[in-house]
């Protein structure tokens, strides 16, 4: 069964490699290159939808783990302004998760198995958040680059063919747009400030830019799925050209910053119009991925604990919906 | 007779009100990814936000009335444990859901009742700090009282966790009903607002909660008192101020 | 360790006074009581509504696409619905 809603409830099943089913692809396909969006009764590839479910489940866990580095700093915000701004960001991260999940729930996934495979480690997540958060000035420089990051890749997933994704995208842009501009606000801020301040802005950057262009993903050579998520315009852009316009966006604002990025080999290409950068460390990337990060066993821990923590509380509700329950029927 | 003068007394009762609320948000903020469910996690920081939000209109406010140029963030973060003048309720750890649920309804309720009562305020921007306060905190009460229904009602492990906190939680709520010198010093003028004439209101309307959620109503009438004299904080708040107070004490006269 | 899901609710927000309710999301919920404060305190942040309904998901009945051609198209020809159907001289004035 798909999930609990009915909303998506007639879909037409044709045997697996019937000719039926060809039919079905083919005009699922002409669909998909005519632009129109696929919503989630209609007739979808089992890889299409599973793919999907996959994609839009991960990137609902980052924004659910990515709340986790920055969360542990808003007790400490140096100011109340800048203490209301966090709060209302690693909230809004949560609000994104939840879109997200709601928009995979309607491929028949609930979001219970979802999390399960979060808790269980069957799930990935944005390796970004596997790095800590060491200082205040990560408080900005997550915003800058790593927002900045994550709204390059979203900006594209906006017009990905999935409706309920692409909805969500666009809702999930707008109210990004904010993200990134209180971390560079931030980062301005400390750019200002004292010899300390700088020097904490410097070393956070330092820290965290690698990882940022490793949010892209692994590049287009070794990228085995792609081919056929941008067949299916899941995926709008490739890995290597979002990292590019990032790359391209960044060097501006660090150098506005008076800071520099921890890349000797970047430089402006005029033949080919963008800046070359150097190698990222594959290696660390994959290990990030594998499990081998700062972070990996402390943010599903906490995620587990909160699940685990919080037992009794969901039984309890659910003990007094039941009691209820004839009431709400009746009235 | 009071050695403070009228200026004076309104600084430290606009700080006093924002004392509660900022301590109050702070560890509400603590959920953060610790929450039961991510339908709660938002909410708690909704509530968060609301509380932290109205700490900075009454800090600005206690600043403009000393006039003496100091900021919001001045007077929230560079005091010393004994001028901040929060009652303890609001510093207490975060405990379990159901101790935070019963913390937040004890004292939303308070703050919703004092709340109404200030929008009455002779001081027309206290009241009308007041009146945006009021409505963020009726939904605090409304929030937090339907969980404490299903808490109390719930199942047999709920209804005892959820007793225990409804209990220890009671000698605390004597203390926001007692008159700091500058609340009892403004009420004069109709600046400051009777709080000890709130307590039988918010006696009905927290024990008709209590025994709708069918728990005991308890009967204690001695509290914890200390915070909002500064005279006696609890051993939680040093950390607290630890915290709050880091990277001002860390790197002193910055901009951030 | 599997968990029980929660119902789901549909999520519907009226931005202005005068427009209609307008599909948001979902939220999980086990009551309609705590579906609208969870669609309240995860839907409008930003003064996204004025007004929220919340449908419990499996009380929604879709139609199903494979009717589509049945259900929508015999509407496309009856181009005499609308007013640029009908010429009317300039001269008239506008109606």
């Amino acid at each position: 069964m798909y999930g609990d809603t009915s909303i998506q409830k007639p879909m037409k099943i044709a045997k697996s490699g019937s000719p039926e089913e060809a039919e079905l692809e083919r005009n699922f396909q002409a669909k998909i290159d005519a632009d129109i969006k696929i919503e989630a009764n209609d007739w979808m590839p089992e890889a299409y939808r599973k793919t999907l479910v996959r994609q839009m489940s991960q990137h609902a866990h980052s924004e659910i783990v990515g709340m986790q580095p920055e969360g542990t700093w808003v007790t400490r915000a140096p100011s109340l302004r800048r203490k209301v701004i966090l709060l209302a960001k690693v909230q809004d991260e949560g609000g994104h998760g939840m879109y997200i999940y709601s928009g995979a729930e309607t491929l028949g996934t609930s979001r219970e198995t979802m999390l399960d495979d979060l808790r269980t480690g069957k799930a990935k997540y944005s390796s970004i958040f596997n790095y800590p958060a060491l200082s205040w000035a990560d408080m900005g420089t997550i915003g800058w680059l790593v927002d900045g990051a994550a709204i390059t890749n979203q900006v594209a997933l906006a017009r990905c063919s999935y409706g309920p994704y692409s909805r969500a995208m666009v809702r999930i842009c707008k109210e990004e747009s904010f993200h990134q501009r209180q971390g560079y606000e931030l980062l301005i801020t400390l750019s200002k400030g004292t010899q300390e301040q700088k020097d904490m802005l410097q070393e956070s950057v330092n820290r965290l830019w690698w990882p940022s262009l490793m949010m892209f993903g692994p590049c287009d050579d070794d990228s085995p799925h792609s081919a056929q998520s941008m067949k299916w315009k899941i995926k709008r852009k490739s890995n290597d050209t979002l990292r590019q316009e990032f790359v391209d966006a960044s060097v501006g604002q660090a150098k506005f910053l008076g800071i520099t990025l921890p890349d000797p080999d970047l430089k402006w290409n005029e033949k080919r119009g963008h800046y070359d950068f150097g190698e990222i460390d594959w290696a660390e990337f994959y290990d990030v991925i594998k499990g081998n990060g700062p972070c990996n066993r402390e943010r599903v821990n906490n995620v587990i604990k909160a699940h685990e923590d919080g037992a009794w509380v969901r039984t309890a509700a659910e003990a007094y919906a039941e009691k209820h329950a004839a009431k709400e029927d009746a009235a | 007779m009071s050695s403070m003068t009228q200026k004076e007394a309104l600084t430290a009762y606009a700080t006093q009100i924002a004392d509660s609320s900022l301590f109050m948000g702070h560890r509400m903020s603590e959920w953060v990814f610790k929450a039961p469910t991510l339908e709660t996690e938002i909410a708690l920081m909704n509530c968060a936000l609301d509380l932290i939000g109205q700490s900075r209109s009454f800090y600005t406010y206690a600043g403009e009335a000393e006039g003496k140029g100091r900021s919001e963030d001045d007077i929230a973060y560079l005091r010393g444990q004994t001028e901040y003048r929060n009652p303890l309720i609001s510093e207490l750890p975060r405990g379990d859901w159901g101790y935070t649920i019963v913390k937040s309804y004890y004292y939303s309720v308070f703050a919703k009742l004092f709340f109404k009562a200030l929008t009455l305020s002779s001081d027309k921007q206290l009241a009308a700090i007041a009146e945006r306060s009021l409505k963020e905190v009726t939904y605090h009460v409304r929030y937090t009282g339907e969980w404490l229904l299903r808490l109390g009602d719930g199942t047999q492990e709920s209804k005892k966790r959820t007793q225990k906190s409804v209990d220890e939680l009671w000698d605390y709520v004597g203390e926001m009903f007692i008159m700091s010198e500058a609340e009892t010093q403004l009420l004069q003028d109709n600046i400051s607002t009777d709080i000890a004439a709130l307590r039988g209101a918010w006696d009905q309307e927290v024990e008709a909660l209590l025994q709708q959620a069918t728990l005991d109503v308890p009967t204690g009438t001695w509290t914890h008192e200390g915070g909002k004299t500064g005279k006696m904080h609890t051993e939680h708040f040093e950390y607290i101020l630890a915290e709050h107070q880091y990277l001002q004490n860390r790197y002193s006269g910055c901009e951030w | 360790m599997s968990e029980k899901n929660w119902p789901l609710y549909e999520v519907f927000l009226r931005s202005r006074a005068g427009l209609d309710h307008k599909h948001a999301g979902s939220v999980h919920a086990l009551d309609a009581e705590t579906a609208l404060e969870a669609a309240r305190d995860l839907y409008t942040r930003r003064q996204e509504g004025i007004s929220i309904w919340v449908v419990k998901s499996n009380h929604v009945h879709a139609s199903d696409p494979v009717d589509n051609p049945s259900l929508f198209e015999p509407a496309d020809d009856k181009i005499y619905r609308h007013p640029t159907f009908y010429d009317i001289p300039d001269e008239v004035g506008k109606m």
